[in-house]
């Protein structure tokens, strides 16, 4: 394997003695230490007490989901081929403040990133690959994936195929819907519902296939759920043995159906939920719409429904948590470490992407959530655990925001990181606190 | 408004019946005619600023959801109206696009956008060049209005 030389992404934090050096001088001198030195105290992250942060990487690209080995090596999926490949693999063992590149691999870009049983799963917007591992943990041949699925249905629009493993030798992936809800014509005003949605048949669901066997296509793999709009962030929780997953609810209900909703409470529906899937579930796409305030699901208005009607939707799943509308969950994590206190063990962490069609109340939702859980259920009320990702206060338009959490992983001493897909940072969590 | 200020004028040099002056004060006219058109045209007729205007009312309902308050659009998303070939360029081809919508991914400047467009063809041709004129001349573009005129043009190709 060639190994890159290491190079450095960022310099050390300077974090607190950086700050206070910086307060004995004059303001112009303040201000060239801040430019020269981004981070802050925390790398700019509000977090509960107790907690610290520092950014170990930064312009990476669209550094979308993570997956680390017990030797600490992070593999970063990327949305695009950059530097001549799709997956970076960083050192994260360096330290808190920084860490090396030690590979650029794999010819295709995508969000998708998992390791299970001595491989490297990567995907791809149509296939997912896997790399084997040697006894290092390392990718023995960077250049000779392994084709596990192919041919899976990309149009564009919610096209990433986020994947995760169970104990039982299947792979899970998400195959978006490439519409916002099965409208004839997508996204058009007035235009009605299909009815059957032919989305379904081959995305706006979970499919489940063998991990180990190579070649697979649709024909091989089994419509494990279905009516899930989009899934970004997935992940299989072993304490359970169960899958859950974060949907992305549907867009502009407001805008498009004035008649039935008021514009400011339009901002706040559908819910974006968390799902406990089973096989065989139906979660209501595109008929069907959460609504966090009425708690319950509701007939969408393509399908008939004008805010207040149920029909179909009475025998379609509820999640198990309902999130506030349009915040993009991108990513989930189970938190099985031992570094931060007992409330996070077993809980879900859940890396929010920021809203783009809140349209009155303001773009939101560019953090890191918290839920605690118990024996596999939510077992209190979701908070948010890392905010200031966007580095603005107020944000009108969603190009405003700096950074957007996309991706989640675990470090071996039980560290969070957190990716962002807009400019390219990683930030790392640790608790130190009491 | 010129026509009749040349007939005074004239009338008065009638009187006088110097064919010299005459001439002389006809090239005057011409060029502050001319000065006075050149200067119209580079600041922006006011019939452009009246669609500026209303396009900004159409942008607020009918565009602002997806391509933002910045015109920034959404990254990965929505494209962004911001200094692009696109809403720069050929006038013709982002009529088209308000017309018809787009159902493809789109590659901007390196970036490639996934959400469709809806067609807007229920929008009325003057909506449609003031919503136009608009984008084209906010969020740091500066570019020529596009007319009702051009707007029917093109739907009519469409038909």
């Amino acid at each position: 394997m060639k190994y890159f030389s290491k190079i450095v992404f960022i310099t050390a934090m300077l974090a607190a003695s950086g700050v206070a050096d910086a307060q004995s001088k004059t303001a112009a001198k303040r201000k060239t230490i801040a430019k020269n030195n981004p981070t802050e105290v925390n790398a700019g992250l509000k977090l509960p007490a107790g907690f610290s942060a520092s950014t170990i990487a930064s312009n990476l690209g669209a550094a979308r989901h993570m997956a680390v080995n017990s030797k600490g090596d992070i593999y970063v999926k990327m949305d695009r081929v950059k530097n001549g490949g799709g997956i970076i693999e960083l050192s994260g063992n360096d330290g808190n403040a920084i860490a090396t590149k030690k590979e650029v691999f794999g010819n295709f870009g995508g969000t998708g990133i998992a390791l299970k049983n001595g491989y490297l799963y990567a995907s791809s917007n149509s296939n997912i690959y896997r790399y084997k591992l040697n006894a290092d943990e390392q990718v023995e041949d960077t250049a000779k994936p392994e084709l596990i699925v192919s041919g899976l249905l990309d149009r564009g629009q919610h096209n990433s195929k986020s994947i995760t493993l169970d104990n039982n030798g299947n792979i899970y992936v998400n195959i978006g819907a490439y519409s916002n809800s099965c409208q004839e014509h997508d996204r058009e005003n007035g235009s009605k519902g299909m009815d059957p949605c032919p989305i379904l048949d081959s995305a706006a669901g979970i499919w489940q296939f063998k991990a180990d066997k190579p070649n697979q296509t649709y024909g091989d793999g089994i419509r494990y759920a279905t009516g899930t709009r989009n899934v970004v962030g997935l992940d299989w929780n072993n304490e359970i043995n169960e899958l859950f997953v974060m949907q992305h609810g549907r867009d502009q209900i407001g805008s498009m159906f004035p008649q039935f909703y008021d514009a400011k409470y339009a901002d706040e529906i559908p819910a974006e939920e968390m799902f406990l899937v089973k096989k065989g579930m139906n979660f209501g796409w595109p008929y069907c719409y959460y609504d966090p305030n009425q708690k319950k699901k509701l007939l969408a208005p393509e399908y008939g429904g004008d805010g207040k009607q149920v029909g179909r939707c009475a025998e379609m799943q509820n999640p198990v948590v309902a999130f506030p509308a349009h915040m993009a969950p991108n990513g989930l994590l189970f938190y099985t470490g031992n570094m931060f206190p007992e409330k996070y063990k077993n809980g879900a962490f859940i890396a929010f992407h920021g809203s783009w069609n809140r349209n009155i109340t303001g773009q939101e939702g560019f953090f890191v959530a918290f839920v605690p859980f118990q024996n596999g259920a939510p077992s209190g009320k979701w908070e948010i655990f890392a905010n200031g990702f966007a580095g603005v206060s107020k944000i009108e338009s969603t190009g405003d925001a700096k950074y957007r959490p996309c991706g989640l992983a675990m470090a071996p001493d039980g560290s969070l990181y957190v990716s962002d897909d807009n400019k390219g940072n990683i930030w790392k969590i640790s608790f130190k606190g009491k | 408004m010129f026509q009749m200020i040349i007939k005074v004028i004239y009338g008065k040099l009638a009187l006088r019946e110097n064919s010299m002056k005459k001439i002389f004060i006809t090239g005057i006219l011409c060029l502050l005619v001319a000065v006075y058109i050149f200067a119209q045209a580079k600041k922006q007729p006011a019939s452009a600023h009246a669609s500026i205007k209303r396009g900004q009312k159409v942008f607020e309902v009918t565009c602002i959801v997806c391509h933002q308050k910045n015109g920034g659009g959404v990254p990965r998303l929505n494209p962004p109206l911001r200094k692009t070939s696109f809403v720069l360029g050929d006038k013709s081809q982002l009529v088209q696009i308000v017309l018809k919508g787009l159902n493809e991914p789109i590659e901007i400047e390196g970036e490639q956008y996934t959400n469709n467009m809806p067609s807007f063809a229920q929008l009325s041709d003057q909506e449609i060049a003031d919503v136009l004129t608009y984008v084209r001349n906010s969020f740091g573009n500066k570019a020529s209005a596009v007319t009702p005129a051009l707007v029917k043009a093109e739907r009519d190709k469409i038909k």
